[in-house]
């Protein structure tokens, strides 16, 4: 069982539950966070606009009483609207700095609803974490909006807010008002401090807490809270089991990556750290060998793979897509941050930031002009005039993020030692991503469907794992695979971010879109797959892996190679091939990287 | 920015109260001892405390002498030139305490370096300095939580500002300079993205952070930040006298550390264990003397040893191995091992 964190899609438990009851968890969440805002931070709500959201939303309002600010961060607009900021018009008109204070400082004590919440920046998720480790923090309410599985809510905000609430499939009929009124909140608030925890309760959550795997000490301190306030509501002076048990439900299950008991042998304390090969044991019976295997098939592959293959290959997709040329990683010009590119006329305001010595250059040769014909103005008074068209805002330049996804064919006809030699090209190829500062996704296919190993991520260590472990043999449902990255490379596009994509496949498919055995169909999907794949415009490479590819190069099967056509990919035999073909392939790419380079 | 002063304004949970973490404890006591050891970066698990441990630390020093309005941390007796309120003759000495500045994720170059006083640009024209967090964090610690994830131009700025001590602007009309020497200090979850290799080393010291593993440390851990969340006055008079030795531990080693000793052996011990982890250049090896030396001190010590050597060699080397990014095997064991190998049986002092 791997890390249900990676999980995709997402952890769901057994059976589908009673929305009834999904609904009376959300509303004693809400209950409890009323009474210890402090303590418990906040709620991550996993659910779209609706009924139930609002319903939700409506009822904390008012078991939070009419004291507490409500704000709402509005969305798209970056970290300023937390952070005070200059009042451009309040300080023109006056002609002296004027501050307005950020939602941060104005949601003290109240609470700070965050829509869209899994799409947040970086710089956005940093000022609020930073907002929420103050003493004077507001109660976050983080609304995610994901469709996708793998779009979640940041884990540095997850981390911080006792509470993620799934309201998204819940029938209309089991949303009901919050059976707490404001009476039982106030009354539950003034009992809190006095609310005792005996030792037991408290190492019951924590053992509770490591048993699932939870590392960071911030689930089982909110845990705590969370049955103390259920013990203060019931009017307990110490916390009972039944506390600790519904606090464990409502802040410890959801962030479970397993349940305890249930994998006792794969808590971590168990294992002698330097033992941190995945436990997918069947891979890897004889170990020792196959490692030894697995190092020299990698040495193999160092010396046939061309470098800087993914540079070329991006290279190219700037090419095709017409982009400008430029150093690693496509430019996109976002407004906010990255170096600075140039000023133009323009209001700041939003995300655009004022070029103050520009503004005041294009202001200043009017304004003796500007002095004589303001109305009433004092002789000597030195102020400058400034207006509206004299304001310049600055452009920046980030680069633009990539997400290079491989989708390996783990299938049987992929022989064993090709499958190595595939993963040994992915390793080398990671390892090209780290230098970049890419982000990597990692796809496998076989048997009867396609597994997302790795969702999109930069952590390679994770990536260099999840690939060795991958198993091999069975069918090869090459279209199962290409359907799965082109959603990945989709989700990619819509966050803004250049996506390559590597396929290593002999292109042989013998299992169709259905799953069902057979070749014709099975590769007139997959060709169908390709097709929709170079519809999303990513830039990608067929690297055929194919027994053939390696004795002969160039003069391989036919079938990776069309998919490659397919895919309008660049083709590549793996390692074996004719140094003539490989020289021919690495020429092209160098002639590419080289466009990348300068 | 305000709203910073009033979050370090609010009480800090207590150095000697945080459980375990032992190496980050003692990395950011090297670090305090002696500032030119370049920086520490913590890397590990959320919620392991890396913050808080981090601010904490800024409630054990002493505060030192400054003057009121001064935004550049400008020591009374040579104040920075381009400091006007240290230059009025009718200044008002104060005692200020340290700094630690928090450095957030999403700011902006002119808030780290500094920018042009908008104010008065806008009020008469007048071309000034606003200083950033750069000068803020002067005779401080200046913070970066989630530094992996910090935009690379920031990073090299910072890491080329903290190597130099001195921060020069040369931007929007303005051309100044002015001291900003503080102790850079990085936090980060691996899981989230790793630091370019090339930057690793500029830190001096690098632990990993982990959650305690036994059952009974956890429990402390939630029992002490619960009890600090529920009541923090009455929390921090709880370990005030622990605070305070631990203080006046770290105070005196900050006065006896050019008396320490450093014997020929300990230096060649260090150049031997170098060479034999093949770390590029010596900056390494400055920086493990230096962390013995400060090791030896905190102790109070009349000389460092190899204990002391060995004891911070993996935080001084284990970021500066050459290594494969791919390659898990724990630097920490590497240097372990290199440690037992080189300098054998620990020599007596």
């Amino acid at each position: 069982m791997r890390d249900l964190n990676d999980g995709y899609p997402a952890p769901s438990s057994g059976a589908p539950e009673d929305g009834e009851e999904v609904w009376a968890r959300a509303g004693l969440a809400a209950v409890l966070l009323a009474i210890d805002p402090r303590g418990l931070r906040g709620a991550v709500l996993r659910a779209r606009p609706g009924h139930a959201r609002d319903a939700w939303l409506e009822g904390l309002r008012a078991l939070m009483g009419d004291a507490a600010p409500w704000h709402r961060l509005p969305p798209g607009c970056g970290a300023a609207p937390l952070l005070p900021r200059l009042d451009l018009a309040a300080t023109l008109a006056e002609g002296r700095a004027i501050e307005a204070p950020g939602l941060l400082t104005r949601a003290t004590a109240g609470v700070l609803v965050v829509p869209g919440a899994e799409r947040l920046e970086r710089g956005v998720v940093g000022a609020l974490t930073q907002g929420l480790e103050g003493a004077a923090a507001p109660t976050v309410i983080a609304f995610d909006e994901g469709a996708e599985a793998e779009e979640r809510v940041a884990p540095a905000l997850g981390d911080r807010l006792a509470f993620a609430l799934g309201l998204d499939a819940l029938p209309l009929g089991a949303v009901s008002p919050l059976v707490a009124t404001l009476d039982d909140v106030r009354a539950a608030r003034a009992m809190l401090s006095y609310v005792a925890v005996p030792d037991d309760a408290l190492a019951a959550l924590v053992a509770m807490a490591a048993g699932m795997g939870i590392g960071s000490a911030r689930p089982p301190t909110m845990a705590l809270a969370a049955a103390r306030a259920h013990a203060a509501l019931h009017g307990r002076s110490a916390v009972a089991e039944e506390d600790a048990a519904i606090a464990s439900e409502l802040v410890l299950l959801p962030r479970a990556l397993w349940l305890p008991g249930a994998e006792e042998e794969q808590a971590p304390e168990e294992q002698p750290p330097q033992d941190s090969e995945p436990e997918d044991g069947e891979a890897q019976a004889p170990e020792g060998e196959a490692e030894a295997l697995e190092d020299r098939l990698l040495e193999a592959v160092r010396a046939s793979l061309p470098p800087e293959v993914l540079a070329a290959l991006l290279a190219g997709n700037r090419q095709r897509s017409g982009g400008a040329a430029g150093s690693a990683g496509a430019q996109m010009a976002t407004p906010r941050r990255g170096r600075p590119a140039g000023v133009r006329q323009g209001l700041p305001g939003g995300h655009r930031r004022l070029a103050l010595v520009e503004t005041l250059s294009a202001a200043a040769p009017w304004q003796p002009l500007r002095r004589r014909t303001r109305a009433g103005s004092a002789p000597g008074n030195r102020r400058l005039e400034i207006r509206r068209d004299d304001l310049r805002i600055r452009r920046f330049k980030a680069p633009r993020e990539t997400l290079t996804i491989f989708v390996v064919d783990a299938s049987g006809s992929a022989a064993i030692a090709r499958l190595a030699e595939a993963k040994g090209a992915v390793e080398l190829m990671l390892g090209e991503a780290y230098r970049r500062r890419d982000s990597v996704a990692l796809v496998a296919f076989r048997k009867e469907g396609a597994e997302l190993l790795l969702p999109p991520t930069r952590a390679l260590a994770r990536a260099r794992k999840a690939l060795a472990a991958l198993p091999g043999g069975g069918g090869t449902p090459i279209a199962a695979g290409l359907d799965v990255a082109r959603r990945l490379a989709e989700d990619a596009r819509r966050r803004g971010q250049s996506v390559g994509i590597v396929l290593l496949s002999d292109g042989r498919a013998n299992i169709a879109r259905d799953g069902t055995p057979g070749r014709g169909p099975a590769q007139a999907d997959a060709e169908a797959a390709a097709r929709g794949l170079a519809a999303t415009g990513a830039a990608s490479l067929v690297i055929d892996t194919s027994a053939r590819a390696a004795r002969t190069g160039a003069r391989a099967r036919p079938e990776a190679r069309s998919l490659a056509d397919a895919m309008s990919a660049r083709y590549l035999a793996l390692p074996g091939a004719g140094a003539e073909s490989i020289a021919g392939a690495a020429g092209m790419l160098s002639r590419g990287s080289d466009g990348a380079r300068r | 920015m305000r709203d910073q002063e009033a979050a370090r304004r609010a009480p800090q949970f207590p150095f000697s109260a945080v459980v375990g973490q032992d190496d980050l404890k003692r990395s950011l006591m090297i670090a305090a001892i002696e500032p030119a050891i370049g920086g520490v970066l913590a890397f590990g698990d959320r919620g392991t405390g890396k913050s808080t441990t981090i601010r904490a630390l800024a409630g054990l020093l002493p505060p030192s002498p400054g003057v009121e309005g001064c935004a550049y941390g400008c020591t009374p007796e040579n104040p920075a030139p381009v400091c006007e309120v240290c230059r009025d003759p009718n200044r008002r000495e104060v005692m200020r305490p340290v700094p630690v500045v928090d450095l957030p994720l999403g700011a902006t170059e002119d808030r780290v370096v500094g920018a042009l006083d908008l104010e008065r640009a806008l009020a008469t024209g007048e071309k000034r300095f606003e200083p950033g967090l750069l000068a803020r964090a002067h005779r401080g610690f200046l913070y970066i939580d989630e530094v992996n994830l910090l935009e690379d131009h920031l990073i090299d700025l910072l890491l080329d500002v903290a190597a130099s001590g001195e921060n020069v602007v040369e931007r929007e009309g303005l051309s100044l300079r002015h001291p900003a020497r503080f102790v850079l200090v990085g936090s980060g979850n691996p899981e989230e993205g790793e630091l370019r290799p090339q930057l690793l080393d500029r830190f001096g010291l690098s632990v990993e952070v982990r959650t305690p593993q036994d059952v009974a440390s956890r429990i402390e851990v939630v029992k002490r930040r619960d009890a600090f969340e529920r009541d923090p006055a009455g929390f921090l008079a709880d370990w005030a006298s622990e605070e305070e030795a631990l203080a006046e531990k770290l105070q005196h080693a900050r006065m006896g550390l050019d008396d320490v000793l450093l014997h020929d052996e300990l230096r060649e011990a260090a150049a031997r264990l170098c060479i034999a982890l093949g770390t590029d250049g010596l900056r390494g090896e400055l920086t493990l003397i230096r962390a013995a030396r400060a090791v030896a001190a905190l102790e109070g010590r009349g000389s460092a040893s190899i204990e002391d050597l060995a004891a911070v060699a993996p935080m001084a080397l284990g970021h500066r191995l050459r290594r494969d990014p791919l390659d898990e095997t724990a630097s920490t064991a590497r240097v372990a091992r290199a440690v037992a190998e080189v300098l054998g049986a620990p020599a007596e002092v």
